[in-house]
């Protein structure tokens, strides 16, 4: 296999008493897109949300187990987790612009860290925007709200805001579920331009879009992980009887 | 339902409409410009300068303003974004209650502590370390003063933003927060650059309702702020609010000749102004809850 990104070792998430992922080990490989699947209510975005320590936003909520990435277990107690979410980064299935320009919200990320010289930032909003395909839509309005753009801009405005802090991780969560099957598209194509140089794991729950992009297929059936291989196989071989169940349709 | 809601929206322009009647045989001796700037106030001799009540109102109001609204604005933003929920949960009902108090038992408050507290410690240290400074020179001896009111004023005001500017904040969703965050952005990061941001219009408008309270209350400040119609120098000058005014003497001296008539355009500048406050500060807060959700 190639090299790998992320090591999942034994991860548990409980919300309160209720266990919602149950010892999950595997495997992320690096510039490779990983779709997770599964039925509603499996752990899917739970799953996604403890590889970048934001899980543990949610009040009451218990994360044990091990990710490690980059040598480090992300849940060392020495880790800092604004790193952790600097370099993993998260796109949410709903877009959330921030209440700024579209260019604020590029250059936020880029601005926490420290860069401040216009001609810096002015290019690291350009090359965002053309790497989450807006730039052409925007490039004349930068400084109008973010607000004012479609759904669909709104979310390749946030794939442009997370890339321009240069995660080397990202995580999707059905970030096309909320959008026109056009802009779904288009994030859909931007997504595999970026997995020559991101590590991509993405939620989703339909089954033709992890067809369509995913290199390896996790498949997560009440919070736990029942098949893990490369997409070809679990589509076509699978070896679990409940992964056979799922692909035909016979729950969702 | 419909109707009854019709006769209350009415009342304030009925009550405004009846002021300005009664207040108009003033107005015909000099006109509203003129009285709002005259300083003398000597009822004996038909002279009804407002000045000094405005600039008592304005020094009390500012006073409070100035000590409420940053320190209940840090509550607020820690109610709302830092603590857990088991400690929101248990604050937020007495803050509530502090709203409810009757306003005479923070002017008892105010006339057993803080006047003694500015009579016998803060005044005597101003003295002698702030004399030099235009606003803090302190030659009162009583404690009642501006500064009182301010204080006694602020602490009332505390609640009513508090626990609106909380709100407004906690408006905000979360998705929002999660962004910044996601983004690497440490919590105060995410409060500051993006919360307080959405939140804006709503906080301000939280202060303004503060303001808009502080400016027409009334017993507290009354009892502690000296009710002299001079204008206030210094914090600790008497002073003599708009309020204070009307309630000091409507009834007793109305056996001079316009002196209800300047009664009632008192009570008519501070019910122009804190409409237009409440209702401002109403509307922006209407829009920013609905902006922010
Ligand atoms: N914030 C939360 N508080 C409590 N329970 C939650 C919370 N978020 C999710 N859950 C529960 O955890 C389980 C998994 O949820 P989730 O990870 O959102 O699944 P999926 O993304 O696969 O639909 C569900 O049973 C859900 O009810
Ligand atoms: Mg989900």
């Amino acid at each position: 296999m190639e090299d790998t990104a992320l090591q999942i070792r034994g991860l548990n998430v409980a919300y309160g008493d209720q266990q919602v992922l149950r010892d999950i080990t595997v495997d992320i490989p690096a510039r490779q897109i990983t779709a997770i699947i599964g039925p509603s209510g499996c752990g899917k975005t739970t799953l996604l949300r403890s590889l970048c320590r934001m899980a543990e936003l949610v009040e009451g909520v218990r994360v044990w187990g091990q990710v490690i990435f980059d040598g480090k277990d992300i849940y060392a107690p020495q880790t800092e987790v604004t790193e952790v979410r600097k370099r993993i980064g998260l796109l949410a299935q709903r877009p959330f612009p921030l209440p700024m320009s579209i260019y604020d919200n590029v250059a936020y990320g880029p601005r926490l860290y420290g860069i401040r010289q216009r001609a810096v930032l002015d290019e690291i909003v350009e090359r965002q925007l053309r790497a989450a395909g807006l730039w052409d839509e925007v490039k004349d309005r930068l400084h109008a709200p973010a607000s004012a753009l479609s759904i669909g801009q709104q979310q390749r405005l946030c794939l442009a805001r997370g890339l321009a802090v240069e995660p080397e991780v990202l995580l999707c969560d059905e970030v096309t579920s909320a959008l026109d099957p056009l802009s779904a598209q288009r994030i859909e194509s931007r997504l595999l331009e970026l997995k020559a140089n991101y590590t991509i794991v993405m939620v989703t729950h339909v089954l033709r879009q992890a067809r369509r992009m995913a290199d390896y297929v996790l498949f997560l059936y009440l919070g736990e992980l029942v098949e893990y291989g490369p997409a070809g196989e679990v589509f076509n071989n699978p070896r679990q009887a409940r992964t056979r169940a799922y692909l035909a349709g016979e729950f969702y | 339902m419909w109707a009854l809601t019709l006769l209350v929206a009415l009342l304030v322009p009925f009550m405004a409409l009846a002021l300005l009647e009664r207040a108009r045989p003033l107005f015909d001796i000099a006109p509203p410009g003129r009285l709002l700037l005259a300083s003398e106030w000597r009822p004996l001799k038909q002279e009804f300068g407002f000045l000094p009540f405005i600039a008592g109102t304005l020094w009390v109001t500012l006073i409070a303003m100035l000590l409420a609204t940053p320190l209940s604005l840090l509550c607020a933003i820690y109610l709302a974004e830092y603590a857990p929920r088991r400690l929101r949960e248990l604050v937020k009902p007495p803050i509530d209650l502090l709203a409810g108090i009757p306003s005479v038992v923070y002017g008892l408050w105010g006339v057993l502590t803080i006047v003694p507290f500015i009579r016998e410690v803060v005044a005597p240290w101003a003295r002698e370390a702030l004399g030099f400074l235009p606003l803090m020179r302190s030659d009162n001896p009583t404690g009642y003063s501006v500064l009182a009111g301010g204080i006694v004023l602020g602490v009332m005001v505390f609640p009513v933003i508090i626990s609106t500017a909380e709100e407004v904040i906690r408006a905000v969703p979360n998705g929002l927060r999660e962004a910044a965050l996601a983004l690497g952005a440490t919590r105060w990061q995410m409060v500051k650059g993006v919360v307080l941001r959405r939140a804006l219009s709503g906080v301000i408008a939280a202060v303004v309702l503060g303001f808009s309270r502080a400016f027409g209350e009334t017993m507290a400040v009354m009892m502690v702020v000296g009710n002299v119609p001079q204008l206030p120098r210094s914090i600790f000058d008497a002073g003599y609010p708009l309020s204070a005014l009307i309630a000091n003497n409507y009834g007793e001296m109305m056996s001079i000749p316009l002196y209800d008539s300047a009664l009632m355009a008192a009570a008519l500048i501070l019910l122009i102004v804190v409409v237009v406050f409440t209702a401002l500060a109403r509307i922006a807060l209407i829009q920013a809850i609905r902006r922010a959700a």
